[in-house]
């Protein structure tokens, strides 16, 4: 019956599992436009809801006059907070413990806060209905500045919390402090310091800016009064936390609602949130009893939608004379915005930020970070970030740079000088996490060769030479970062959000023919899980990834899991896809030694099959062994072949990364020109090369855009000054800098497959490259920090101060 | 990003155009392409009870080149300026401005006639035309009249056309020299921090005569008339460089806004218009 078997490598290569370029199964619809994102949801009867926003960004509402909205034909409903009020529905709960006006309740508190939500037959009715709701506002004393928060008579933002001395996160000081998070050994660093042979200090602004994904956010809510059902369509990266905080704040039972998160256009931790047009349309389908649409515009996503990072992050660092770092302190205030609705693990209001030792062997380390209230919009999401580590990354990676500049020492030896060493791992931090597995120095050793750094330097100086002599106005910039992140959130000891565990999960199907479907808790935006996990699984089970189908995203069919964001897809629904596959593998031996009338320890896994021991020619292929748990009766054993698999992490996992910039700077205009981007990911476990390839240049776009001109930016009057893409910077194909990837291999030692997850990676270290690369270009004339975006204005700024303009 | 209600009408002629704007009174606003006027209206900045769409009137489109004079009718896109082979001859300032417009998509559907028209000071081709000495051809009720460009900006937004008329073309005279516009801005798809158009003749070694306008950098365009006469007669050294720049200096106005502030803009357009000078001589 069994025919020639092809060799192991043929049947390998054709299972395309792990190692595999392949290519993206979901591009096929996306590149023909046929991707169903939420705007393309139709529905019989179908509403839609618009805003009201506010024009300011603090005042008392006095009054909202709809009657003239409210008689415009085919507008069905203007709901305020005085209509969501008695359902309990006018605030909700943030995920970092706070709460959140869904509607306006007696005041605003940031620019394009949501004051009423209109309710039209079609999109148009309702935007000009918007127009036509009259509200009479107050305008009260702005606070944009978060070092004026805690000033005695600042002005009070939260009302709400009046006399509530205490937070989600410990003692509040003042009306406008929200939590202080200390991490590490402040009397220790502080002695260190004290003592030390040279320290540097510097304040590092990591300013705010917005994930700002091409889709912008929205839903269908679809409440079925006949069976009681409430389907919600939505741009949801967590679609699972979203059901369970529905049901717990609309008191539907949580079998009755379903969440489904169709394709997605990107997310980079913008939808990660619970955002009053959610909760808005559920009430308005559930009072009309028809299916409502929100879809926001960019504009309303820039200004309202959560932001990220906006971190003041003042630091100290220590060395001895001849360059080894002894201590590092570090104080960060965080602007909040009107409410706290950063989404991170409960118990760390200020995300992973105590990875901030970065690559290095620090001895002892301090940490307290102070968040405040501001009147801008809520947010602090990880954009395309693990928690807070990209403003970690960018904070640790300039004090590098600046420790370097006091030392008088090469960047590039101060890192490798201090690097923790591939035999200390894993590596407890002073910070208190214990780093999984790395080897920094052939990773650095790796980099700096590539792109031949002695050779950059000595061309660096001779142009420095050329731009004193007058010959050129051009300098150039050489950024060196070297990152480590920490991602894979997480262990459900003491990962949570709202008290749901940060497990994920995967459910297999074998269907009787040899083809599977795994359905996982998590959903992709774009990272390409219909591709990987189908051949992370086709890698334990022998069964081709092309006949395996990923499904997400819908609650009725997907099991429980906690979503995509934080770079823990790979890291923690991965494992489980792994580990749900070794689940079917164990079954399917037993069949196999049943089939083969064997023992079940007398066959052994070979790529797609189990062959008697010994005896390679008797085996049973995973296709043969489907069918038979489908048509045979084996005595005891159930017949099908499924398995699930909830994975709890036993640690994070800590991908990291070389990246090298050079940069042309015209010290005139302040333009600047990419010349050389290098990008060295470890990721531990590569699962496609092309894939990772994608993540590294979508990842560093993004950080290129962020270090050289994105930026949310507030005038004094708290109105936001940059709402539009005409302004908001979004590089296009011609800006986009040309990158060079490389990488090492560096096994996580926990994880099944040993992967550690690499969509956030370009962000986080291609952010301090590109930085470091402006610094640099001005080190030699006595810069030590200036801050980002470094747009032409900025760059100007720094050479006019330097005193090059003559 | 909805726009208010508007009526929408699509005439075939210029005079049926003109007539409409006159029957509908203040409410009415001719559309081109309506790549800077539809986003005006979706953000609700502009409120138009009438569109009067020019796309049907084919007597609007094309460049003609008859003896010395160069003729670009108002619905001619930028697309179409990059894409005349003749028109890249006789005036190549044109094109090479136009392709620092926007995007292909933009200049797909913007004209000519739309950005001159606009009356915004990130317009690149007023400019331009300023540059040229170019002529508007205007058509009201009262039928035609020209203006020159140098004469036709007020403040932004505001022009020496009546609300009654349509520009019908714009020309001017193939110019003599080498010609540059050279242009700073952050990303595809942005308007000028600061740009310079700068035609430069020579004669003997020295500069016969010189034209220069600078874009975005106060609340019109501004043709620079010292900052040209510093240069001609000059053998357009390093010192009639700097006199030409400050010149320009007195005439500009730059605002503070998301760009930078007003001192960097300054610097920048002394930067840009010593390039724009240096390549216009260089192509001479
Ligand atoms: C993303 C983006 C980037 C851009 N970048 C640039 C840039 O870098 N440089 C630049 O110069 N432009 C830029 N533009 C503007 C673009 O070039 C417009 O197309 C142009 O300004 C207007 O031309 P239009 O045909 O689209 O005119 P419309 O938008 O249709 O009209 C503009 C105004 O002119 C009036 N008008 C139009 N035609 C006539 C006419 N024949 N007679 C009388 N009035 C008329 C209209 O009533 C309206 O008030 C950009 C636009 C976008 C959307």
């Amino acid at each position: 019956m069994n025919e020639m078997t092809p060799p192991k490598t043929e049947r390998t290569a054709a299972l395309k599992g792990l190692g595999t370029a392949r290519k993206r199964v979901e591009d096929a619809r996306f590149t023909q436009g046929k991707g169903n994102y939420v705007d393309d949801i139709k529905l019989p009867g179908m509403l839609f809801g618009d805003f009201v926003r506010s024009p300011y960004a603090h005042a008392r509402i006095k009054s909202i006059d709809a009657e003239k909205a409210k008689a415009l034909p085919g507008v069905i409903a203007v709901l305020t907070a005085a209509d969501l009020a008695p359902l309990k529905l006018h605030w909700m709960p943030t995920l970092a413990g706070d709460v959140q006006m869904v509607l306006a309740d007696g005041k605003v508190l940031f620019q394009g806060q949501e004051v009423a939500f209109v309710v039209a037959e079609n999109r148009y009715i309702a935007a000009d209905a918007v127009e036509l709701v009259e509200v009479d506002y107050e305008e009260l004393p702005v606070l944009v500045d978060p070092f004026k928060a805690e000033a005695p008579d600042a002005p009070v933002l939260r009302e709400d919390l009046a006399g509530k001395s205490e937070g989600a996160h410990g003692p509040r000081r003042h009306h406008n402090h929200i939590f202080t998070w200390e991490q590490g050994d402040r009397d220790a660093t502080e002695k260190v310091l004290a003592s030390a042979d040279v320290v540097a200090e510097e304040m590092v602004y990591y300013h705010r800016t917005h994930p700002c994904p091409l889709e912008t956010c929205g839903c269908v809510a679809s409440m079925d009064k006949v069976n009681g059902k409430l389907t919600v369509w939505g741009t949801f990266q967590a679609p699972h936390a979203v059901r369970t905080v529905a049901s717990l704040i609309s008191g539907i039972a949580e079998h009755n609602i379903r969440i489904i998160s169709p394709d997605i256009g990107g997310g980079f931790g913008n939808k990660v949130g619970v955002y009053p047009g959610y909760i808005c349309s559920i009430v308005a389908s559930i009072v009309t009893g028809v299916p409502v649409k929100w879809v926001e515009d960019r504009m309303e996503n820039l200004m309202a939608t959560a932001f990220a990072r906006d971190y003041w992050m003042k630091g100290r660092i220590s060395a001895t004379k001849d360059g080894r770092i002894t201590g590092l302190w570090c104080h960060v205030t965080a602007d909040h915005g009107a409410f706290d609705a950063c989404a991170d693990p409960t118990k760390f209001p200020a995300g992973f930020f105590n990875i901030c030792t970065g690559s290095y062997d620090i001895p002892v380390a301090y940490l307290a970070v102070d968040g405040v209230y501001t009147n801008k919009a809520p947010g602090g999401v990880a954009y395309r970030c693990s928690f807070r580590v990209t403003e970690a990354a960018y904070f640790i990676e300039r004090m590098i740079e600046v420790l370097a500049i006091k030392l008088g020492m090469d960047a590039a030896e101060l890192r490798a000088k201090n690097f923790i060493r591939k035999d200390q791992f894993p590596y407890h931090s002073a910070l208190g996490w214990e780093y999984d597995s790395g080897d920094y120095h052939t990773a650095w050793d790796k980099a700096l060769k590539a792109v031949d750094y002695e050779g950059l330097r000595k061309e660096q100086a001779q142009r420095l030479e050329d731009f004193k002599a007058g010959k050129t106005r051009r300098l150039i910039g050489i950024g060196l970062t070297h990152f480590t992140e920490i991602v894979g959130a997480g262990p459900v000891k003491n990962c949570d959000i709202l008290g749901l565990g940060m497990f994920d999960s995967c459910e297999i199907r074998i269907h009787p023919t040899g083809s599977a479907i795994a359905r996982l808790g998590t959903i992709s935006q774009g990272q390409g899980h219909a591709t990987t996990f189908a051949q992370i699984l086709a890698s334990e089970i022998g069964i081709p990834a092309d006949d395996i189908t990923v499904e997400e995203g819908d609650t009725d069919t997907a099991p429980y899991g906690l979503g995509t964001y934080g770079s823990r897809s790979t890291p923690v629904a991965g494992a489980a896809t792994a580990m749900a596959g070794r689940k079917i593998r164990a079954k399917a031996q037993m069949i196999a030694a049943y089939l083969l009338e064997v023992h079940d320890d007398d066959v052994e896994w070979d790529v797609d099959r189990f062959a008697v021991k010994g005896a390679p020619e008797r085996f049973k292929t995973m296709k043969e062994i489907a069918f038979a748990a489908y048509n045979q009766a084996i005595p005891g054993i159930e017949p099908g072949l499924e398995a699930v698999s909830y994975y709890d992490p036993p640690n994070m996992t800590y991908p990291f990364g070389a990246y090298i910039c050079v940069m042309e700077i015209d010290v005139d205009t302040g333009e600047h020109e990419v010349r050389q981007f290098y990008a060295l990911d470890d990721c531990g476990t590569r699962i496609n090369p092309m894939i990772i390839e994608g993540q590294v240049h979508g990842g560093a776009t993004e950080g290129y855009a962020i270090a050289m001109g994105q930026e949310m930016a507030y005038d004094d009057m708290g109105n936001v000054k940059n709402a539009t893409l005409m302004d908001f910077f979004l590089p296009t194909a011609w800006e986009t800098p040309h990158y060079t990837t490389d990488f090492t291999v560096t096994p996580s030692p926990h994880h099944p497959i040993g992967a550690k997850g690499v969509g956030e990676s370009p962000n986080v270290g291609s952010v301090p490259a590109f930085s470091n690369a402006v610094h640099d270009a001005f080190r030699s004339f006595g810069l030590t920090q200036t801050h980002m975006p470094h747009d032409h204005w900025r760059i100007w700024r720094t050479a006019h101060e330097l005193g090059l303009h003559g | 990003m909805i726009p208010a209600p508007f009526d929408y009408h699509r005439p075939d002629t210029v005079e049926a155009a003109v007539k409409l704007i006159a029957d509908l009174g203040d409410s009415a606003r001719v559309i081109a392409g309506g790549h800077s006027l539809i986003p005006l209206m979706k953000m609700r900045m502009t409120d138009i009870a009438h569109l009067v769409d020019l796309q049907k009137i084919g007597a609007l489109k094309g460049i003609a080149i008859d003896g010395g004079t160069v003729t670009i009718g108002a619905m001619t896109t930028q697309h179409e300026l990059i894409g005349s082979a003749a028109l890249g001859s006789a005036a190549p300032i044109i094109r090479e401005a136009a392709l620092q417009i926007a995007d292909p998509q933009v200049r797909y559907v913007g004209t000519i006639g739309g950005n001159v028209a606009n009356g915004d000071p990130g317009n690149d081709m007023p400019g331009v035309m300023q540059c040229l000495d170019a002529t508007y051809h205007l058509r009201g009720p009262d039928g035609e009249r020209t203006v020159k460009a140098r004469d036709f900006y007020e403040a932004a937004y505001f022009t020496a056309r009546a609300d009654d008329e349509i520009l019908t073309a714009v020309s001017f005279e193939v110019p003599v020299g080498g010609q540059a516009y050279v242009k700073q801005k952050r990303k595809t798809g942005d308007y000028a921090t600061a740009a310079a158009a700068v035609i430069i003749a020579k004669s003997g070694g020295n500069c016969s005569a010189a034209s220069i306008a600078m874009t975005n950098l106060s609340d019109t365009p501004v043709w620079c008339e010292a900052a040209g006469d510093a240069l001609v007669g000059s053998s357009l050294g390093a010192a009639d460089i700097d006199n030409a720049v400050d010149a320009m200096q007195a005439v500009i106005n730059p605002q503070d806004d998301n760009k930078g502030p007003a001192a960097f803009k300054r610097h920048a357009a002394a930067v840009i218009l010593r390039r724009a000078i240096e390549r216009a001589t260089s192509r001479a």
